[in-house]
C-alpha cells in the first residue's frame, strides 16, 4: 500500500494535476452555488476538456469538480437558505440561522472545517478499505455483478425519486433501453438503429449525460423563467463578520467530526444513496445524541448541526467513490458520469484497475486530500469574490451551458446528427423533469447497460439458460433478496397511500 | 382512474415499451445462435417487458403525488426559440465551420433572451468563441474542423 501511495502521490503532485484540482474546485464551487445546477452538470460540462488529457489528470479535474460543488452548495444554504445541491440543505437548517445571527463567517469556516475534516478522514477510510475491497470483489462472479447492478440500479431509484419510485424505475428502464442501442457486443449484430449508420456505434455516453443534464437544466431554466444567478447576487451582498472559531465551538467539531464522517462514508458506500441521505441521517442522529440542551438549539444555528451534515455529505462523496473504483458500479449519478468518462478513456473500473491502472486508482485517492486542502484554502477567504463572479446574467450563462454541450458532442463525433439527437433527448428530458421523472437513474442504466447484459449472458451460458444462477450461489441470492424487498417495498406503500 | 399528464406519459411510454418489444423481436440474429440461451435479442426482450410493467403499474396504480404544472407561467417562446436556434447551429456547422457557426450561435441566444448590450454580447460571443477554439485546438491538441477559418487562411 505505502508503494501505492508513493505512485498516487508522484501523480497527483505533478503541477498539472494539481492545477487541475485547483481548477475543478474552483469552477465546482461556482456551479454548486447555483440553485438546480448540480455537480452532474458541472462534471458533464467538463468532460469536453478532459479529452486531451491523461484518464488520471481527467479524472482528478472531475473529482475536484465534484467536492467543490458540494462545498459551493453549502455557502449558498448558509447564505441564503437556498442550497444549491441536495446535499446540502441540511446544512441550511443550522447555517442560515447563524448567518442571519451575523455570524455568516463563521458558519462557512464551520462548515469549511467540517468539509475538510470529513472529507479527509473519508479518504483515509478509502485508503484502507478500497484495496481490501478490490481483493475481496475479485471472487465476484458474473452472477453476483449481474445482481449487484439490479441492485445499485433499484436503489438509486428508490432513493432519488422522493417517492416516484415507479417513475425512476420507468426511466431506469429508458435508460438501458438508450444503452441496448447499436451493435450487440459479442455478435455485432445491429439494434434498433434503424438503418441509420449513425446509430451503429451506439448513443454516445457523453450525448446522453449532455443532454439530460447540462443542456436539458439549461431549458428548464428558460421554460420555469428561473433565474439561478439572482440568489448568488445576493450572496456578495451579505456581511459575513468574522471567521474565527472559539475553543467551545472548536470542542464540540471535535465530537461530531468522527461519528458523522463514519455515517457518511459508509451511507456513501451504498449504491444510490449518496450524500444527500448521509447528511439528513447524520444531522438526525447528531441530535439524538447530543445534550438535551444542545438539542434545544437544533434548528437555531447549532454548531453541531451543522457541522455534522456538512462532514456526513463530504465524507458520503469519498465514499460513492468505493463502489466505482473496486466493482466498477457506480454508487450515485455523479459517480456514474465519472464512471462513463473512464470507460471513454479506455480504462475498464474494476477490481482490476488497483493492479492494472494503480497510478489512476491512488491518483484519485491522493488528489481526493489534495482537494479538500485546496477547497479549504481556496474557499473560505474566497467566498465573496467567488460570488461577484456569479453575478452573471442568466441570459449569458444559459447560452454559454448550451455553448458548452453542444461544443462538446461536436468535438466527440464531428457530425450534426450527433447535435441533433442532443436536442430531441434534452426536449424530452425536459419535459419529463417538469413531471418530476428524475434523470439520475436514466444515467446510471445507461453506463451500466452494456456491463449489464454483458454478465447476464456469462450467467445464462453457464447455466446453460437456467435461472437458477440467481440463486444458486448465496451472495447472490442475498443481494437479489435485498433488491425484491426494494421493489416490493415501494410498491406497496404506493399501494397503501390510497387506501 | 384519474387521468392526468403523469398518466399519459406512463400510456406513452407503456405504448413506446410494446413498439421496443416489438421491434426486440425482429432482431435477426444467426442461424446456430437461434436457439441459444442467450443471443443479441435476450436482453432488449427483457427490457421491453420491464418497460411494461413498470409503465402498467404507474397507470393502474393511484398517483398521490400528483404534479400540477401551471403552462400559464412557462416560458414555451424563448425555450423553442433556443431549440430553433441549436438546431440551425447543428445544420449550418459543418459548412459553415466551428468558429462562425458558434460565435453566431452564441450572438442570437443572447439576443433572443433578451439582452441588448451589444459590446459585451460580441465579446462573450466571437472573441470568447476564439479563446475557446484555441484552449481546444491550440493547447489541448483537439482538432476542429472550420471550413471558414482555413478559406480565409487562419487555419491550415
Amino acid at each position: 500500500m505505502i508503494e501505492g501511495i508513493l505512485i498516487g502521490l508522484t501523480t497527483a503532485l505533478t503541477f498539472q494535476n494539481i492545477l487541475m484540482v485547483m481548477v475543478g474546485c474552483f469552477f465546482g464551487t461556482i456551479i454548486g452555488m447555483l440553485p438546480g445546477l448540480g455537480p452532474m452538470t458541472a462534471i458533464a460540462l467538463m468532460i469536453p476538456i478532459t479529452y486531451g488529457f491523461d484518464p488520471a489528470t481527467g479524472l482528478i479535474l472531475m473529482a475536484g469538480v465534484y467536492y467543490g460543488a458540494v462545498f459551493g452548495g453549502s455557502t449558498s444554504s448558509i447564505l441564503l437558505n437556498a442550497p444549491g445541491v441536495p446535499g446540502t440543505v441540511a446544512t441550511s437548517f443550522d447555517g442560515y440561522p447563524m448567518a442571519q445571527q451575523g455570524k455568516a463567517g463563521k458558519a462557512l469556516a464551520i462548515a469549511a472545517w467540517s468539509s475538510f475534516a470529513g472529507g479527509t478522514l473519508s479518504a483515509i477510510y478509502l485508503l484502507f478499505m478500497a484495496p481490501s475491497l478490490s481483493k475481496v470483489s475479485l471472487s465476484f462472479r458474473s452472477p453476483d455483478y449481474f445482481a449487484l447492478m439490479i441492485l445499485g440500479l433499484t436503489a438509486i431509484a428508490a432513493f432519488s425519486s422522493k417517492g416516484q419510485f415507479l417513475k425512476a424505475m420507468m426511466m431506469v428502464v429508458l435508460g438501458l433501453m438508450l444503452a441496448s442501442v447499436g451493435q450487440d457486443s459479442l455478435s455485432d449484430i445491429t439494434r434498433f438503429t434503424f438503418n441509420n449508420m449513425n446509430l451503429t456505434d451506439g448513443i454516445s455516453f457523453v450525448l446522453v449525460v449532455m443532454a439530460t443534464f447540462a443542456m436539458s437544466e439549461a431549458l428548464t431554466i428558460i421554460l420555469k423563467r428561473n433565474d439561478p444567478t439572482s440568489a448568488a447576487k445576493q450572496v456578495s451582498l451579505t456581511e459575513l463578520g468574522s471567521i474565527k472559531i472559539n475553543k467551545e465551538e472548536r470542542t464540540k467539531m471535535y465530537k461530531t467530526i468522527p461519528r458523522s464522517s463514519v455515517i457518511g462514508f459508509l451511507i456513501g458506500v451504498l449504491p444510490g444513496a449518496g450524500a444527500t441521505i448521509a447528511s439528513f441521517l447524520a444531522y438526525g442522529m447528531e441530535r439524538n445524541v447530543v445534550s438535551d440542551e444542545e438539542k434545544e438549539k437544533f434548528g437555531k444555528g447549532s454548531v453541531n448541526g451543522l457541522s455534522a451534515p456538512e462532514t456526513a455529505n463530504n465524507a458520503a462523496c469519498s465514499g460513492s467513490f468505493v463502489p466505482m473504483l473496486t466493482l466498477g458500479i457506480p454508487g450515485s449519478g455523479t459517480t456514474a458520469v465519472m464512471l462513463g468518462a473512464l470507460l471513454g478513456f479506455g480504462v475498464q473500473p474494476g477490481p482490476r484497475l488497483y493492479m492494472t491502472n494503480p497510478e489512476i486508482f491512488w491518483s484519485i485517492i491522493m488528489s481526493m486530500y489534495i482537494g479538500m486542502v485546496i477547497l479549504l484554502i481556496l474557499n473560505l477567504p474566497l467566498i465573496p469574490y467567488i460570488a461577484r463572479i456569479l453575478a452573471v446574467p442568466k441570459n449569458y450563462l444559459i447560452p454559454l451551458i448550451l455553448f458548452f454541450s453542444v461544443t462538446g458532442i461536436y468535438v466527440m463525433s464531428f457530425n450534426n446528427f450527433d447535435i441533433y439527437l442532443m436536442i430531441g433527448i434534452a426536449v424530452v428530458a425536459t419535459f419529463l423533469r417538469l413531471y418530476d421523472f428524475p434523470m439520475p437513474p436514466l444515467i446510471l442504466a445507461f453506463v451500466l447497460g452494456g456491463l449489464m447484459e454483458e454478465n447476464l449472458r456469462r450467467s445464462l451460458l453457464l447455466s446453460n439458460g437456467s435461472w437458477e444462477f440467481l440463486w444458486d450461489r448465496t451472495l447472490t441470492a442475498c443481494i437479489l433478496a435485498t433488491t425484491i424487498l426494494i421493489v416490493v417495498w415501494h410498491i406497496y406503500k404506493t399501494f397503501m397511500k390510497k387506501n | 382512474m384519474n387521468i392526468n399528464t403523469t398518466k399519459i406519459i406512463s400510456l406513452l411510454f407503456f405504448i413506446f415499451s410494446a413498439f421496443y418489444l416489438y421491434t426486440a423481436y425482429q432482431i435477426q440474429v444467426f442461424a446456430f445462435d437461434e436457439n441459444a440461451p442467450f443471443n443479441a435479442r435476450t436482453f432488449p426482450i427483457y427490457l421491453g417487458y420491464a418497460g411494461l410493467f413498470f409503465s402498467g403499474l404507474k397507470l393502474i396504480l393511484p398517483d398521490p403525488n400528483t404534479i400540477k404544472v401551471d403552462h400559464k407561467n412557462l416560458e414555451y417562446k424563448k425555450t423553442g426559440i433556443l431549440i430553433l436556434i441549436a438546431i440551425i447551429y447543428g445544420a449550418t456547422i459543418l459548412k459553415v465551420g466551428y468558429f462562425l457557426t458558434t460565435s453566431l450561435f452564441l450572438f442570437a441566444s443572447y439576443y433572443f433572451l433578451g439582452e441588448r448590450r451589444w459590446i459585451l454580447m460580441f465579446l462573450l460571443s466571437f472573441p470568447f468563441v476564439a479563446a475557446f477554439m484555441y484552449l481546444l485546438h491550440g493547447i489541448l491538441d483537439i482538432y476542429l474542423r472550420d471550413p471558414f477559418l482555413q478559406s480565409i487562411g487562419v487555419m491550415g
